[in-house]
């Protein structure tokens, strides 16, 4: 029993971490592998997402409506911010990256004049459950179910929708695409919309789990930055197996040496897997790009 | 701008020499006319500048945009205090730590260097791997507060940071003498003066020819002969280790250095005063980054939100406004009124007068 408890333990904590990487990264990973844009401001939208989460869902709105409009919020904010600034700046990389940071820095310092150090946060459902000699969260075990819920959802959106279809087809070779017809810009605009609106609803999923701070989004970045470089420019092919293997090493690592060690057990995985794979994990996987 | 920056460096004409030297010959004059407190602000203002600097050599000049300035600008300003807090005031000891300061930072950028050039990594990677670990390294000296976190004497206290570190001294029978006040800001001017001149001479030799062609056409420059990893990895290594110094003089200035000057915002500034100087002039790097550093500080009395609300908003207008860097966009502008002016098939008296921005 005791040993049965260990196991599940782990698999737990992995799940946990699998669950972190995959909802950190994957508004990035969509926004990085369809416009190669780098978002540092992704740490913002997920902020938005949990506060409007928490302060819909204090207002007595059920949770799950409340992490809907979360998400939805955030989503919004990427369409207005993909109009106003990301548009003008598609074939000048470093300046997006750049122009990314200064609205993170814009947001982040507002929402500190505006809302405070921080909000009082919301508790997280459904309590825990003991399993031999360890008690779990149920909401947090129940995470890397949503988290492979959403991938099944995005997978389906890429590959069987018309949306989809016309994505990839733009990510491929935009210029042909619009040769073809597509309306690139729009699909541009919808492409930024998804991602700040997943990023939204990791922070609506998160938000009732961690206190909510303005400066919140930090914590998921560099998690994020990981399963992007690991898993490359492919979303759902790069991305999955990324958050895996990483998973992996960090719950290892982080059993065995502590919460630290795991993070930088990440970073050294990631320099090892970007010198023997340029490309990422998504290359070794993808037959979709 | 850029043949301004790369003039053949024969003929020096006076009036680009004397504005070159002006602003240093002004950074000179000034503590005569401020008192103690803001020749102390305007040191403070200095010591960033190198860490511009090096982003500026990195970016402007490599084609490599770093994100991770602030990793270096701690390494150095922790090792400072770890050396200084261990060996005492001493002169030896201050000196030593400003030098093995220097050492650490450019020792982990050759390692990181190697890594990310050797390993092929290109582009806005570059940003991201040094960025994390950037965030690594903050959240790494956050949580060592602990006391089992102590290299000898010197506790590094996790998020509160280390403090209590001596200035640098000058041996002198009986007591050292501590440089500080106006002593300490001609100390960072003429290491300044030293870092513009040494870049600016790195720039016009071969090597950063051959860096410039790198940065033009990096497949033309790899079938010249030229090696793309080594050229990219030295100027990386130049760059880190600018940032290096700026922050072994930022711990001495301050006597003390948290984690939280590597951390997210932090590492931010450096991108921002260089993409608003414009990332290909030195000089302009420098006195930009002095201006911003003092703009922000002034504004930081009412609340370091709105100083840091204003650096995102000047930034974001600058990459969307004037992507050369707010002074040269500004030049180029003008020119362009000038040119058209100049240009008007019969230009009725007085309108010539744009042509002389």
């Amino acid at each position: 029993m005791t040993a049965l408890a260990t196991i599940y333990s782990l698999i737990y904590q992995f799940g946990d971490n699998f669950a972190y990487l995959v909802l950190a990264a994957l508004g990035l990973a969509i926004i990085f592998g369809m416009m190669g844009v780098i978002n540092l401001a992704h740490g913002e939208f997920i902020m938005c997402g949990a506060y409007v989460t928490i302060v819909t869902a204090k207002q007595g709105l059920p949770l799950p409506l409340a992490m809907l409009l979360g998400a939805l919020a955030a989503a919004l904010a990427g369409i207005v911010i993909e109009r106003l600034v990301i548009r003008h700046l598609y074939d000048r990389l470093f300046d997006s990256v750049v122009a990314t940071w200064a609205i993170s820095l814009i947001v982040q310092q507002s929402m500190l004049l505006l809302a405070g150090p921080s909000i009082e946060g919301i508790s997280t459902p459904f309590g825990s459950f003991v399993f031999g000699e360890y008690s779990f969260s149920v909401y947090r075990a129940i995470l890397p179910v949503v988290a492979i819920g959403i991938l099944a959802a995005l997978y389906w959106l890429f590959f069987r929708t018309n949306y989809g279809i016309c994505a990839r087809a733009t990510m491929q070779n935009a210029r042909m695409a619009q040769c073809l017809g597509l309306r690139t810009d729009r699909l541009y605009s919808l492409t930024f919309a998804l991602g700040a609106g997943l990023a939204g609803l990791t922070g609506a999923l998160y938000a009732p789990t961690m206190t909510a701070v303005p400066t919140m989004g930090t914590n998921f970045i560099v998690q994020a930055f990981v399963s992007v470089v690991v898993g490359g420019a492919n979303v759902i092919a790069g991305t999955t197996p990324a958050a895996g293997i990483l998973a992996i090493i960090q719950t290892a690592l982080t059993a065995s040496y502590g919460q630290l060690f795991g993070q930088i057990g990440l970073l050294l995985t990631v320099i090892i897997v970007i010198r023997l794979m340029p490309q990422g994990l998504g290359h070794l996987f993808g037959r979709s790009r | 701008m850029d043949r301004l920056s790369f003039a053949p460096a024969g003929r020096p004409n006076a009036r680009r020499i004397l504005l070159l030297a002006a602003p240093w010959v002004l950074a000179f004059l000034l503590p005569l006319a401020a008192d103690d407190v803001t020749t102390g602000n305007l040191a403070y203002c200095l010591v960033w500048a190198f860490t511009a600097l090096g982003l500026a050599l990195m970016w402007g000049h490599g084609g490599i945009l770093s994100f991770g300035q602030t990793a270096f600008f701690g390494i150095s300003g922790y090792t400072y205090g770890i050396v200084t807090l261990n060996y005492g005031e001493a002169w030896t000891s201050s000196w030593g730590g400003l030098l093995v300061g220097l050492a650490a930072s450019i020792v982990v950028a050759f390692l990181l260097g190697y890594m990310i050039f050797y390993g092929k990594i290109r582009g806005v990677f570059i940003g991201i791997l040094t960025l994390s670990v950037t965030l690594v390294l903050e959240t790494f000296m956050a949580q060592t507060a602990g006391p089992q976190w102590a290299v000898g004497e010197a506790r590094l206290n996790g998020f509160n940071g280390m403090s209590g570190m001596p200035p640098l001294a000058v041996p002198w029978p009986g007591d050292p003498i501590f440089i500080e006040g106006n002593a300490f800001y001609y100390l960072v001017l003429a290491m300044l003066a030293i870092a513009y001149v040494l870049s600016r001479r790195m720039l016009h030799s071969p090597f950063g020819l051959s860096l410039a062609a790198i940065r033009e056409n990096p497949q033309r420059a790899e079938m010249l002969g030229i090696d793309i990893r080594k050229h990219q990895m030295l100027v990386f290594v130049a760059g880190c280790g600018l940032a290096g110094l700026s922050g072994a003089l930022y711990t001495i200035w301050g006597s003390y250095i948290t984690p939280s000057s590597m951390g997210l915002t932090a590492a931010a500034m450096p991108v921002i005063w260089v993409a608003t100087a414009g990332r290909k002039s030195l000089g302009g790097v420098i006195v930009g980054t002095a201006i911003l550093v003092w703009l922000s500080q002034s504004l930081a009395i009412y609340g370091s939100q709105y100083a840091l609300i204003l650096m995102g908003a000047i930034l974001l207008f600058v990459v969307l406004a004037a992507p050369e860097g707010l002074l040269p966009g500004v030049l180029k502008h003008a020119r362009r009124l000038g040119a058209l002016a100049g240009r008007k098939p019969a230009p009725a008296p007085g309108t010539g007068q744009g042509r002389q921005s």
